[in-house]
């Protein structure tokens, strides 16, 4: 199952309920895209969930989404970025999606 | 829109259903009746007064399936059954008797 | 209202029948979510699909017993949660944290519900085929 968040973890718990549904659910994928990229920066409170979570989930972010926000060179080792067209494979290769709104 | 009916004037969408419930009488549900070409008879009113409980209880007018549903529960089934409920309002009974009743339109009527 | 599905009493079996969950995650009144997503449901009612409603978060207080809206003049849709039975809809989920970290339990909501862990919430999530949050 591929999840998708579009929150900055700093301003919302979405990240949060995802990472608690989702992880202990086992397995899948979350794809940080738009404003939820924030959580996939490293010293960072939200950072340190999301690398905790690791283990339990793959996590990827939307390059351009990144990029627009300036924080490329403090993502989080193990995050793997993903452009337009890898959002369109990710959600191709799972068998649904939730997008957490 | 607008409807007069002994001076009292209700407003009501362009499809003609009634847009505040709270002014429905029997007056407004006889013009309604006929302007849907229905003649009300008994089990006419039965429905009327069944959809009007249906809303008062949970808010939305019923789709069709469950108004049969629950009017068979209710009034049984020799008359919770599509037939009984065409017959009396040929257009649908849902958006019919919706109509006459002062409900909106029910959700799921697509 | 398509009116020729209705006639359906006893569902044919025509058809797939998928999954369809609907995760409900807003409080009621701040936002349309809440409503919005109702509706859906009731609509989707109409397809004789396998439904399931999720609350989640904030989507808690969704389901919360004694909302009176008269003061802020918007509906009162609570009851309408009441209705879902009958639109065949009976597979209610909670997730037991989003209820007590709200301090609420079962007994606070005005329909029968089946409250889950997150990780059986999480379980069930990826056997859906189509997940829709509202």
């Amino acid at each position: 199952m591929l999840h998708i968040v579009n929150k900055s973890p700093f301003e919302n718990t979405t990240l949060a309920s995802c990472l608690r549904v989702a992880c202990k659910g086992g397995g899948g994928a979350l794809l940080l895209i738009e404003d939820g990229v924030y959580a996939a920066t490293k010293n960072s409170i939200a950072g340190n969930v999301v690398r905790s979570a690791m283990g339990d989930i793959q996590v990827y972010a939307l390059w351009p989404d990144v990029e627009a926000r300036g924080i490329q060179d403090r993502v989080l080792e193990g995050v793997k970025m993903v452009d337009y067209g890898g959002f369109v494979d990710l959600v191709v290769e799972h068998s649904n999606v939730q997008s957490w709104l | 829109m607008a409807l007069e009916v002994n001076g009292k004037t209700y407003e009501t969408d362009e499809e003609g259903y009634l847009l505040n419930l709270s002014e429905w009488d029997e007056d407004i549900a006889k013009v309604l009746a006929e302007s849907e070409k229905v003649e009300m008879t008994e089990n006419h009113w039965e429905v009327v007064n069944f959809l009007r409980e249906y809303y008062n209880d949970y808010q939305i007018a019923p789709a069709v399936r469950v108004l049969t549903k629950a009017i068979g529960k209710k009034l049984g089934a020799e008359k919770g059954n599509s037939k009984y409920l065409y017959e009396l309002f040929p257009y649908g009974p849902a958006k019919q008797a919706c109509k006459i009743a002062g409900l909106p339109k029910p959700t799921g009527c697509i | 209202m398509n009116e020729t599905t209705g006639g359906i009493e006893d569902g044919d079996g025509s058809g797939i029948v998928k999954k369809f969950m609907f995760v409900n995650r807003k409080a009621p009144y701040g936002t349309i979510y809440a409503l919005e997503g109702l509706e859906v449901v009731l609509i989707s009612a109409a397809f004789d699909q396998d439904v399931s409603m999720v609350f989640l978060d904030d989507g808690v207080y969704q389901l919360a017993k004694g909302q009176h809206t008269k003061a802020i003049d918007v509906k009162n849709f609570s009851p309408t949660y009441r209705a879902l039975e009958g639109y065949d809809i009976e597979k209610l989920y909670v997730e037991r944290e989003s209820l007590e970290i709200r301090g609420l339990n079962a007994g606070d909501l005005l329909v029968p519900v089946e409250v889950l862990s997150s990780a059986a919430m999480g379980d069930l999530m990826k056997t859906q085929d189509v997940v829709i949050g509202f």
